[in-house]
């Protein structure tokens, strides 16, 4: 599991919702899946209302990042590692 | 169920007692305190701590850098707060090494907050109090839907609106 500022990574949305980047998720990618809040990928605990959407384009993940200043961010960050994790361990919608 | 007998159930208190009588130094309460652009945050978290400390509950903040340094220095001499956290390492502290705390205040004025407090209700299974500030302050408190009993009032500047709510949940050492 890497560190996400050592990654690079792509911020799709910025300064956002959280439910403005699930919506962006829904509409934009056909793989989706749910984890609980706290979810760990790279070094990072997802913060988010459940059900915290996450999505999968090919070995890219797409995830909420949020911080209390700043809202919330939808990052894109290519990992073969963490999108096995979650084909293996998430619930698919 | 009111905060009092929830307090008093979580940390097996009896809140009529006086709190130097009680042997309860190991149980803390959790202050996770949001963006401090709001300048009433500071405020109402040194006086909901204070609360707890004049009940016997041991006060942790949680907060971002700015957000550790106000409290640190409004609170120099640690009368209100035992400690002080990192905002990140603590929930990582809740999630991988199973850190409770059984009483939790999420201070919230915009969609981040509400992010925070679902989060904290989903990592640990504490009684959460939600408490809501800022001018958009009711839409804010709408979008948490998790079941529990929210301090919600309309303030920015002036923190009485805010006191008030929070004297009306924080009934037990008045």
């Amino acid at each position: 599991m890497g560190c996400l500022d050592k990654l690079p990574y792509e911020v799709l949305l910025r300064h956002s919702s959280f439910s403005e980047c699930r919506d962006y998720l829904k509409k934009n990618y056909n793989e989706i899946y749910t984890v609980a809040p706290g979810y760990k990928i790279f070094d990072v605990h997802i913060i988010g209302v459940p059900p915290v959407t996450v999505a999968l384009d090919d070995n890219i993940v797409i995830f909420p990042f949020t911080k209390p200043c700043h809202g919330t961010f939808l990052v894109r960050v290519e990992s073969e590692e963490e999108a096995q994790r979650l084909r293996k361990g998430s619930k698919k919608i | 169920m009111e905060i009092k007998s929830e307090i008093s159930a979580s940390f097996n208190l009896d809140l009529n007692t006086d709190p130097k009588e009680q042997n309860n130094t190991s149980k803390s309460a959790l202050l996770v305190m949001g963006c401090p652009q709001v300048p009433l945050q500071t405020t109402a978290v040194l006086y909901i701590a204070a609360r707890l400390k004049r009940a016997g509950i041991n006060t942790v903040i949680a907060g971002t850098p700015s957000a550790r340094l106000l409290i640190k220095y409004a609170d120099f001499e640690g009368h209100y707060i035992d400690e002080i956290k990192d905002l990140d390492l603590t929930i990582e502290a809740i999630v991988d090494k199973g850190e409770r705390y059984p009483l939790c205040f999420v201070f919230i004025h915009n969609d981040a907050g509400v992010s925070y407090a679902a989060t904290m209700d989903s990592i640990m299974e504490s009684a959460i109090y939600p408490v809501i500030f800022g001018s958009n302050a009711e839409d804010v408190s709408a979008q948490i839907t998790f079941e529990c009993e929210k301090i919600t009032a309309i303030a920015a500047h002036n923190p009485k609106p805010l006191i008030n709510a929070i004297n009306g949940v924080m009934e037990w050492d008045a």
